[in-house]
């Protein structure tokens, strides 16, 4: 789990390092050229297999960790004030997560499957035409697309206040100096990256870029 | 039948190293053949269990807990004695012994203590190999500390958890053997009595706590490492499963009971809150370093410790003992509590209690503190401040647990304190070999008598449990064990299991179908109230005359008015108790028999009459150096057996603590 | 500290043995004082339940003092109960107040079945030490204790592992049933000291198998075991022993 979690983190800071292009409000150029340079270069084109089968792998990890562990408590306490103990997004992780993988199947469904029909259709030669920035401005005017992006950020958000450190756990990493470290670099993190997230379905749709 | 301490010839240091040079051996294809059970898995049987599975015997360990991890030897707080003599300061094998003897006040047995003090070393070094996880100095060695009794640093611990260290210990190699196949280890398992087949100990009945099904266990030798009987009084710092009964049905099988009245009664627990008390809290004996201890002067005083002015106390310890001080040993200081609360000086709601108060040394800590820093002009708040700190660093976890228990803030407050019921330095009477009157049948630790006199001194106790499992009984075992090898193993089935069984659910089956109205838990209770009142710090004729009746008479009413619920074949922990409770009330005549019988006033066991002008305790060597065996004849007879006792290097003196 | 006494409502988990259903039974305790412990409360409701000819309610203690670890009880959602750093038996009764109700259940894991009431059978974690819980030295065959300087930081910090008092309340208190916190407590103390060393990637594989075998969840860092250990073990031994687990799994040549 924590070295998926971490190679998928690794992930998330291109994927939204892409996306702040947009705020450079140039009409979608920057931000253009970036994405056909991710879908061009066959390192990364290469590299994309790993993250899917990086996605793939995390996905039936936790789905193996969520049925062996419903399993070690077959009689469930009556009360339980788990609150007292711990975080109510450290112990719903399966959840959040299942609710992220929603997500991904409409966010994949609608940006990512349209640029490889694009990239591919006409036999991979002239995708030019594609362009991702007006079919994303497209997308995000309608309300109900941004809330469901919304809700995803939010979602990511809490699985990743806890992922994040609680990968450098998994692995063994747990030291006296450097924890609260990297615990506060795992909060930086996960504030910034869902922050820019969130700011692209939003500025579209309140039109702050063009 | 006579007593034969069995102690080797020769000259004391020597005596140990000869036996072992001369005992008989059993060779590892014979060893394979014999089986061996332990009843016990505190420091002494789980050491004893885990030392015969490694020499290759086959091991059977009983205990009565869900896990043999959870014996009572885990809530030894202090620390354990070694010879060591890391600290450069004079430490010896023969200064321990010569404390040992001493503190006991010259009624143990002289080759045994110097036996213990010869093997302290080896078991520091074999539970550091362990893994116990010993307190260290920044130089990566062990660290030591001094305990009450002592001019040297003799005393290894582990923060307050030294027991417990120890015991995990104990408990770890214990376990190993039983991953490789050479103990097979029965948790929830109590044993009920001793099997004898042509009078020497061949087995067990034990009853399966969890289905209450009786099971035989054959063993060609049975070790007994059951621990005290301090629950007698009800009262005490004993676990609440802690008890008698598996000693008990030994001495009504043949063991004599060595010196049952010699009782530790600890000068520094949590006193009683009211009648719904299950149990007492120890707090550790270090805290008489630092604390003093006082009552009001004035009688009746019910105003707030901190509210009484400094010349209304009575440092009553300082007074009397000027040279000890609040560092007197362990009984003298619970008599002088007890001296002060019965004249009516006593604190709290119950009157039952003193202080312990760390009032001074918070600001003497705190004026070395900012001397330390070099700090000038603070005041009494920061010096306070600065105190409670170095504190709470040295004993902040017994200040937590006092705080838990009563809800008072100790840093604020001084502490109410009473002696309680700690250590029971009697038990089953043994010879060298740790070997009972019983052929075959041994007891080991606090079960058995031989190592602490009167009076144990701290930091002992883990130390004997361990010698006697590590480095004793692996030897005397096997002494006995090599005129058995031709023996094979007893099948269940003879006569003698099967009458013994059938003895033992008779009596579970009577005590079941007595179906009267009081529980156990009150005859408990009772008993333990008569044992504290007349058979407790202070001991006279007449009240301990008065209590043998009173005993009788409550042992009448617990036969023919106890209730017991629930079934026989099922988990029934009532059942449990009353069984332990019916045997803890024969000990507790035969204790105070013993307590009668001896006019004398040694370590623990005071007897009124017998006191200097000053009351303090006068020992009677001429009469009573010696130790008391009783063997059981019958309901309520006992005959006393002495052993008498010589001391070849230590000569008697009387302690002065003055 | 105000005395006081107080009437209860209890709701306690029975069940007659293994193999039965269980379910909840309500109790009335009255007069009870606030300067009795947790488990003289039950002594109380227990004389009661035995003078009306009723079945007392079964329940593991010992010590009674916060050291051997038997007490399991889980009081109101809580691993022994509503104090932290903190065993059943040392809970005392001024944290609650009169009127309360107090709802109490077994330890609930696959691994620890009831036995009865609120006793559960807690023999898996003998099982995990006896996988390798031990450092394999027969008596007698020690070196002088002194031979061996530890660097006194690892041996404290050890210590704070072995401090554990198995009871089991970081598998109550996990939502995943897991033990890693027990196990890793025994294979950090081991694994911070020299004497451990020749066993080190053994132990920590064995120990997790057995683990693993017993039915225990696995671990998803939600660190409620740290929070409701009696004795403050800390997760930082999870850590340690996934660091243990790793190094040696990669390096095992089996």
């Amino acid at each position: 789990m924590g070295l998926t979690g971490l190679f998928l983190i690794s992930f998330l800071i291109v994927h939204v390092g892409v996306n702040a292009c947009i705020f450079v409000n140039d009409g979608g150029e920057t931000f253009n050229t970036a994405a056909r340079f991710m879908s061009h270069n066959w390192i990364l084109r290469i590299m994309e297999i790993g993250l899917f089968a990086g996605l793939i792998l995390h996905i039936v990890q936790g789905f193996m960790l969520w049925k062996n562990n419903s399993s070690a408590r077959p009689v469930d306490y009556n009360i339980k004030k788990a609150n007292k103990n711990s975080k109510w997004y450290s112990r719903s992780m399966g959840l959040l997560g299942t609710l992220l993988l929603f997500f991904l199947i409409i966010h994949v469904s609608k940006f990512f499957v349209s640029t490889k029909i694009a990239l591919y259709a006409n036999g991979g030669i002239n995708d030019a035409s594609h362009n991702l920035y007006l079919e994303m401005k497209e997308e995000f005017q309608t309300w109900w697309v941004v809330l469901i992006y919304i809700a995803g950020v939010v979602s990511l958000f809490w699985h990743l206040l806890h992922g994040f450190q609680s990968a450098f756990q998994t692995l063994g990493i747990n030291h006296k100096r450097y924890t609260p470290i990297i615990k506060a670099i795992g909060v930086g993190y996960t504030i910034i990256v869902c922050i820019l997230f969130a700011l692209m379905p939003i500025s579209f749709y309140l039109g702050w870029i063009q | 039948m006579s007593l034969d301490s069995k102690i080797p010839a020769g000259e004391m240091d020597k005596k140990w190293t000869d036996y072992k040079g001369h005992v008989k051996l059993v060779n590892p294809s014979n060893k394979r053949k014999l089986e061996v059970i332990v009843v016990g898995t505190g420091l002494a049987g789980a050491s004893a269990a885990a030392s015969l599975g490694e020499l290759g015997y086959k091991v059977k360990a009983f205990c009565f807990q869900d896990s043999p991890r959870r014996a009572h030897s885990i809530a030894a707080q202090g620390g354990i004695n070694a010879a060591k003599n890391y600290q450069n300061d004079g430490d010896s094998v023969f200064r321990l012994f010569y404390d040992t003897v001493k503190g006991g006040d010259y009624r143990a047995r002289e080759a045994n203590v110097h036996r213990l003090a010869e093997v302290s070393n080896n078991i520091i070094d074999q539970c550091v190999a362990q893994g116990v996880p010993f307190a260290r100095e920044y130089g990566g060695l062990l660290s030591n500390r001094s305990f009450g009794g002592t001019q040297v640093q003799r005393t290894f611990y582990a923060a307050g958890q030294t027991g417990q260290q120890l015991l995990l210990g104990a408990y770890s190699a214990l376990e190993r053997q039983v991953a490789l196949g050479n103990v097979i280890m029965y948790n929830r398992h109590e044993m009920l009595d001793i099997v004898k087949i042509d009078g020497k100990a061949r087995g067990i009945i034990a009853r399966d706590l969890v289905n209450g099904t009786l099971e035989r266990h054959f063993g060609h030798a049975v070790l007994l490492c059951t621990g005290g009987y301090g629950n007698v009084f009800y009262l005490s710092t004993n676990a609440m499963g802690s008890n008698v009964t598996a000693a008990w049905k030994a001495h009504k099988q043949g063991a004599w009971f060595g010196n049952p009245c010699f009782t530790q009664i600890h000068p520094t627990c949590i006193p009683v809150s009211g009648d719904h008390q299950s149990k007492l809290t120890l707090m550790s004996e270090s805290l008489r370093n630092d604390g003093r201890i006082w009552v009001p002067k004035k009688k009746e005083d019910n105003r707030k410790g901190v509210d009484i002015p400094e010349e209304e106390r009575d440092y009553y310890l300082e007074r009397r003992y000027p040279a000890f001080g609040n560092l007197v040993p362990r009984d003298v200081a619970s008599r002088a509590a007890k001296e002060r609360c019965d004249e009516g000086y006593g604190v709290g709601t119950t009157k039952m209690a003193v202080y312990l108060d760390f009032a001074d040394a918070i600001i003497r800590y705190g004026k070395i503190e900012a001397g330390k820093q070099g700090l000038e002009n603070v005041s009494e708040a920061d010096i306070i401040k600065m105190g409670k700190g170095v504190v709470e660093e040295k004993y902040g976890n017994l200040f937590e647990m006092y705080e838990k228990i009563t809800g008072e803030n100790p840093y604020e407050m001084p502490m109410r304190i009473y002696p309680a019921v700690h250590y029971t330095m009697g038990g089953l009477w043994v010879d060298y070999e740790l070997k009972t009157t019983v052929d075959g049948l041994y007891a080991l630790g606090e079960a058995n008598f031989s190592d602490h006199g009167a009076n144990r001194l701290g930091a002992s106790a883990l130390m004997q449990g361990l010698a006697d499992g590590y480095f004793v009984i692996p030897y005397t075992l096997g002494n006995y064990l090599a005129d058995d090898i031709s023996t094979a193993a007893i099948p269940t089935s003879h006569p003698a299991f099967e009458e013994m069984e059938k003895a033992v659910s008779d009596r579970i089956n009577q005590l079941m179908n007595i179906k009267g109205k009081q529980t156990v838990e009150s005859f408990h209770k009772r008993l333990g109230k008569i044992m504290w009142d007349k058979c407790g710090m202070a001991r006279n004729a007449n009240n301990l005359q008065e209590a043998i009746v009173e005993i009788q008479a409550l042992k009448k009413e617990f036969w023919s008015d106890v209730k017991i619920p629930g079934d026989v074949n099922e988990m029934n922990p009532e059942l449990d108790k009353a069984g332990r409770v019916a045997d803890f009330i024969e000990l507790g005549e035969l204790m105070c028999k013993d307590a009668l019988n001896r006019n004398e006033s040694c370590g623990g066991h005071f007897r009124e009459e017998s006191q200097t002008e000053e009351g303090e305790a006068k020992r009677d060597d001429e009469n009573y150096s010696f130790v008391s065996a009783w063997e059981y004849k019958g309901e309520s007879d006992w005959q006393l057996n002495k052993e008498p006792l010589t001391f070849d290097i230590v000569k008697p003196t009387q302690r002065s603590y003055k | 500290m105000e005395h006081y006494n107080m009437n209860l409502t209890l709701k306690v988990w029975k069940q007659k043995n293994s193999t039965a259903k269980g379910n909840f039974e309500t109790y009335q305790v009255k007069d009870i004082s606030s300067e009795m412990s947790f488990l003289e409360m039950f002594d109380v409701l227990n004389e009661q339940l035995i003078t009306d000819g009723k079945d007392p309610i079964a329940f593991d203690h010992d010590c009674r003092e916060g050291i051997c670890g038997a007490c399991s009880m889980y009081i109101d959602g809580r691993a022994h109960g509503p104090w932290s750093k903190n065993t059943t038996c040392q809970l005392h009764m001024r944290a609650f107040k009169d009127g309360d109700t107090i709802v109490v259940e077994p330890w609930r894991a696959a691994a620890f079945p009831v036995i009865k009431d609120l006793m559960v059978d807690r023999d898996a974690f003998d099982r995990i030490i006896q996988a390798g819980g031990y450092i394999s030295v027969n008596t007698g065959n020690a070196v002088d204790a002194n031979s061996l300087p530890i660097d006194k930081k690892d041996a404290d910090t050890s210590f704070d592992a072995a401090s554990c008092i198995g009871c089991g309340a970081c598998v109550a208190a996990c939502k995943n049933s897991s033990a890693m916190l027990f196990v890793s407590a025994k294979v950090s103390q081991l694994a911070l000291l020299p004497q451990g060393e020749p066993e080190r990637e053994a132990r920590v594989l064995n120990m997790v198998a057995q683990m693993d075998k017993e039915g225990f969840g696995n671990c998803t860092n939600t660190y409620a075991c740290e929070a409701e250990c009696p004795k403050g073990i800390s997760v930082t031994n999870i850590a340690r022993m996934n660091r243990e687990f790793l190094k040696a799994g990669l390096s095992t040549e089996q």
